[in-house]
């Protein structure tokens, strides 16, 4: 290992800037001329509009358009699309309302867009807003889901007229039907996964621009895929065609699964744009930002547990709603169907399972992808309700999963996945060793003593990340593939550019494929730079999600790689003037195998651009290769999180004590910038479970609409945090990477309730166990003791 | 934001002439409720009168037995007085712990006692402390001063210029922050002078501020946790919401009274 080759701590490259106020955001960008464009949202979250005046707002001085859906239909503007078809287990394809970006002739949630004003400045523009009349008829709202698939509820879509997207399932139910009959213990559960506001620390943002000589747009855009919104915004909103849209996704500030998406907004400003002959900016505040960002998770589900008499697992049934809110966002419909049924195996082999999910409308905003997405709600499925059988049946929750992993690989589930290689085993007794397992009974009494209740909870999760096959994902419903692309330029001294398709907005790209570059070309990392999120550069990509950046971003820059090796190989050959056999590469340098000839990737790279030792019909002058990597399969991090909380039943506080992380993510590039992502991970999974829940009332106002009532985990909401690592390679990749990203996220909702419902003697609690929630539980566990 | 004329007044006489002016028009302390409500379009003042200029409306002294608080006077500086700090702990803590350092540097004592915010801290303290708000036309002790919901003793054109805390013999203030904002969900200050006993409980009423007598009462025969068991605060009237509800917002104020005369006792 070279000081910033592959498994090097490197310092992240980007943080200078950040940290000093020098980084772009979209919101930093000005463009000369630039207006402003401010959203008319409704306040209803259901109503069906009547008319809407706004020629008030179009005669305020300073404002120089009020459009509305009307003039969106006018332009032949397509509707923003839902790129996963999802089929119900009738066949029948799933119910995707229409989603125009301002509405046309109804809303269906707070904060749906209703119309836009483009002024000279952002304070004209809102005066102006204020100014517009709608009449609306308000109509019945339904937000739960319970509610909106009864008969007679509210129809948020004709296409839908039982509020129901699809009705699908995934396994083969009659197996598990007859592991439950054999079953000598069931255990059941209900759950609820707590709906989320990603809330990254930028708000969305976007810069729509239009060159009237070349008829050109370009979007400045807080993306996390920049060509996938080219292309939803070309081939299928049709603003532009792809030639005539470039996309640009400077510094990004978070995202979280949220900014995969393409929203109203962008789509509103791109348009309004060449409208108004001048670029148009729009960027979120905070309270548009829990209104209108796609929300994370909110399912109900009820899990039941096949055992047999020596407690192995049989089976496994799981039904589950899935609230989709008020539209379809981008790739809503696939995650609680694809991403989410497929890992229910967890580390478990568990012979038979079967899941149905009923994707449901509500009126509500649209809940989408958000760190981890499906394999977070999988996860605490499984992870709670193997925790309660353990219980149930009087076993060691430690020792009841051991007994029950997955050994033998690769291993077939009966929910889709091919699990390549892991050791759930060793994970689980590393973890048990750093959280002192063998002490917890002491440390429970030292608490009592205190008046206080402690517990301890593990999560054995299990994800599927660098997502994924193409032809596999084709096959499930996915409207585009998901390789990625590279492109390495050797520039004439030998320094190199890296263009690639994966979208850094917080995960230390620049730093980390950096360190590929060096490792393999042997090169100092300050001749590296990696370039991204502009379509004009990069030719396409796919993005970054799923914690797929290292898996298959990485392994396209290596393949790339290996070509600029290989073709440094011949250039060296005529330069060194020996046989390209005898060529090899070594240290940063290409040398005639058993002389002392050698030449410096640099000095190849000057050979190759110069062209001077070589004839052009022989060999292509320049030094620049590209390279698409496609994944055989997907990669399965997985890992053992234990954590232990003290409860204060006077209050209902619970604090996180010790966490352990021992985590498998295959081969790592960056120790240190993975260690940052399972702490992050962990705090957005700690605050799931004891802090954030984004809640509606019944009329559908969002009341947690702003940090007065929407609980960010903070820095002292959570311990130092033990992490550490077992390592099996990933088979399927070239580097052997199986991704970290959303690990923590995934892992850690179980780990805190196991320990809360541990600690008060297995009396259940939601998410997020709120002080309220806790003390409620604690005190009916005591009732429940003094009644026994 | 909407638009608003801005006035710095020179001194107090001048502020309130200009409040007179102007019925709708605001006073601007350390504007950190007024500018943020403001900035969402929630308050639209048409006059804005600011206070910071005039002289003398920040500071601490001692008087006698007293500490006295120039209305103007920033958190932070109540916070790391050494004057505060030796009379009354519990105040200087009380002040460490509002909102965050932002806040605490630009918001005033001031502005926080004429908001009278429910879930506002120093409301607790001038009650339980015994204070006395002093404005520019009269003294108002703070029994009388805090009447509800965002409503005070103050008259039209009535401007706080100092507050002065009676320093206890002993004192303390616990109080339990609401997960998300942080504010007092409930906030318990008790203070004991010499035989006097007061107990006000911030945060949890829909009423604002109130003094919770059947403590003082119970506290009165022996100035001790133990001497609060078995006595509860009322869930009727306490404000019910997603954090909590009525029933554990009154559970808290009795654990939150226990736990400040704990540390009144220094234990």
């Amino acid at each position: 290992m070279t000081a910033t080759g592959i498994g090097a701590p490197v310092r992240r490259r980007e943080d200078f800037r950040f940290i000093t106020g020098q980084g772009r955001y979209t919101d930093d960008i000005e463009r000369p001329g630039q207006t402003y464009a401010y959203f008319l949202r409704s306040p209803h979250a259901h109503a069906a509009i009547r008319s809407i005046d706004a020629a008030a707002a179009r005669a305020t001085p300073g404002v120089l358009a009020v459009l509305t859906g009307d003039d969106l239909a006018a332009d032949g503007v397509g509707g923003l699309i839902c790129g996963w078809m999802i089929h119900s287990k009738d066949g029948t394809p799933m119910k995707a309302g229409a989603h125009p970006a301002l509405a046309q002739g109804k809303v269906r949630y707070v904060g749906d867009h209703v119309a836009v004003v483009v002024a000279e400045t952002l304070a004209i523009a809102k005066d102006a807003a204020e100014k517009i009349v709608v009449d609306y008829q308000v109509l019945a709202p339904v937000v739960d889901m319970n509610a909106a698939v009864k008969k007679g509820a509210p129809v948020i879509h004709d296409v839908a007229p039982d509020n129901v997207v699809y009705d699908w399932h995934l396994g083969d139910k009659a197996a598990a039907d007859a592991a439950f009959a054999k079953a000598k213990h069931v255990t059941k559960i209900d759950l609820v996964n707590n709906r989320l506001v990603p809330n990254p620390m930028e708000t969305r943002a976007a810069i729509g621009e239009y060159d009237g000589g070349s008829e050109s747009f370009t979007l400045y855009t807080t993306s996390q895929n920049p060509h996938v919104a080219r292309l939803v915004l070309s081939a299928f909103i049709g603003i532009a065609p792809e030639h005539k849209l470039r996309v640009i996704a400077p510094d990004v500030g978070g995202g979280f699964g949220s900014k995969i998406f393409i929203y109203a907004e962008e789509t509103v400003c791109v348009w309004a744009a060449k409208k108004v002959g001048r670029p148009v900016k729009w960027t979120s505040d905070r309270t548009e930002a829990f209104l209108s960002d796609a929300h994370g998770r909110d399912h109900i589900t009820h899990a039941e547990l096949a055992l047999d008499d020596k407690g192995r697992m049989l089976g496994l049934r799981v039904k589950t709603k899935a609230n989709l809110g008020a539209y379809l966002s981008t790739f809503s419909s696939c995650v609680p169907t694809y991403l989410y049924a497929p890992l229910l195996s967890g580390q478990y082999d568990i012979p038979a399972i079967y899941c149905e999910v009923e994707g449901v409308y509500t009126n509500t905003a649209p809940v989408d992808a958000y760190r981890g997405a499906g394999r977070p709600e999988a996860t605490f499925v499984v992870e709670r309700i193997v925790e309660v059988a353990a219980r149930e049946i009087g076993q060691d929750p430690a020792a009841f999963r051991k007994k029950n992993f997955i050994r033998k690989f690769p291993h077939q589930t009966p929910v889709i996945m091919a699990y390549d290689t892991g050791d759930y085993a060793a994970s689980l007794d590393k973890a048990l060793e750093l959280i002192d397992y063998k002490n917890i009974g002491r440390r429970k009494r030292e608490s009592a003593r205190k008046g206080k209740m402690r517990g301890i909870g593990f999560s054995a999760y299990i994800e599927a990340c660098g997502i994924a096959p193409s032809a596999a994902v084709g096959s499930l419903g996915a409207g585009v593939g998901l390789w990625e692309s590279a492109e390495v330029r050797v520039n004439p001294v030998g320094t190199v550019e890296v263009l690639t398709g994966s979208h850094s907005h917080g995960q230390g790209h620049e730093t980390t494929f950096a360190q590929l570059v060096c490792d393999r070309l042997g090169i100092p990392i300050d001749q590296v730079s990696i370039v991204h999120g502009d379509t004009d550069k990069v030719q396409f990509g796919m993005g970054t999600y799923g914690s797929r950046s290292g898996a298959v971003g990485m392994s396209a820059i290596a393949k790339a790689l290996d070509k600029v090796i290989a073709k440094g190989k011949k250039v060296a050959a005529y330069a060194l003037e020996a046989s390209e056999a005898d060529i090899e590469f070594k240290d940063g340098r290409f040398g005639v195998a058993g002389t002392d000839k050698s030449l410096a990737f640099g000095e190849v790279a000057l050979q190759a651009y110069i062209a001077h030792k070589f004839s052009g019909q022989d060999l292509e002058p320049g030094l620049k290769e590209g390279a698409f990597y496609d994944p055989t399969n997907f990669t399965f991090p997985s890992g053992v999180h234990v954590c232990e909380v003290e409860i204060d039943p006077d209050t209902g506080v619970t604090r996180v004590d010790r966490w352990v992380a021992v985590d498998d993510f295959g081969v790592i590039i960056n120790p240190m910038i993975v260690e940052g992502q399972v702490h992050g991970g962990i705090a957005q999974g700690v605050g799931q479970a004891l802090l954030e829940g984004a809640h509606y009332d019944a009329s559908g106002q969002l009341v947690t609409a702003s940090y007065m009532d929407y609980c960010m985990p903070r820095a002292d909401d959570l311990p130092s945090f033990k992490v550490d690592h077992t390592t099996t390679p990933c088979p399927s990749n070239p580097l052997g990477i199986k991704g970290c990203g959303e690990a923590g996220a995934i892992a850690a909702p179980p780990a805190v309730i196991n320990a809360i419902t541990d600690a008060l003697g297995h009396e259940d609690v939601t998410m997020p166990a709120t002080p309220q929630v806790v003390w409620r539980a604690a005190r009916k566990a005591a009732f429940r003791t003094a009644a026994e | 934001m909407y638009a608003f004329n801005y006035q710095r007044a020179k001194s107090v006489r001048q502020a309130a002439g200009l409040l007179a002016k102007n019925g709708e028009a605001k006073l601007l302390a350390g504007g950190q409720t007024l500018l943020p409500t403001m900035k969402q379009r929630l308050a639209s003042p048409p006059v804005l009168v600011d206070l910071a200029r005039i002289e003398g409306l920040a500071g601490i002294e001692r008087k006698g037995r007293a500490i006295v608080i120039g209305a103007m006077t920033k958190h932070a500086d109540v916070a790391t007085s050494t004057l505060v700090r030796e009379a009354i702990p519990a105040l200087a803590a009380l002040a460490e712990g509002i909102g965050d350092p932002a806040v605490r540097n630009r918001g005033t004592i001031g502005g926080s006692v004429a908001n009278n915010d429910p879930s506002a801290d120093y409301p607790a303290a001038c009650l339980a402390l015994g204070a006395t708000i002093v404005t520019n036309k009269r003294k108002i002790p703070a029994d009388e001063f805090f009447q509800g919901l965002f409503t005070t003793a103050l008259d039209e054109g009535e401007i706080i210029v100092k507050i002065a805390f009676p320093a206890p013999s002993k004192a303390a203030y616990v109080k339990f922050p609401n997960p998300a904002s942080r504010y007092a969900m409930v906030g318990v200050f008790v203070a004991k002078r010499g035989s006097e006993i007061r107990v006000a409980v911030t945060g949890a009423s829909s009423d604002g501020v109130f003094r919770w007598t059947a403590a003082e009462e119970a506290l009165r025969s022996r100035f001790n946790p133990k001497s609060l068991d078995g006595v509860a605060a009322s869930a009727d009237g306490m404000i019910s919401d997603i954090h909590g509800s009525a029933e554990y917002r009154a559970h808290l104020v009795g654990v939150m009274a226990k736990r400040a005369v704990s540390a009144a006792l220094g234990k």
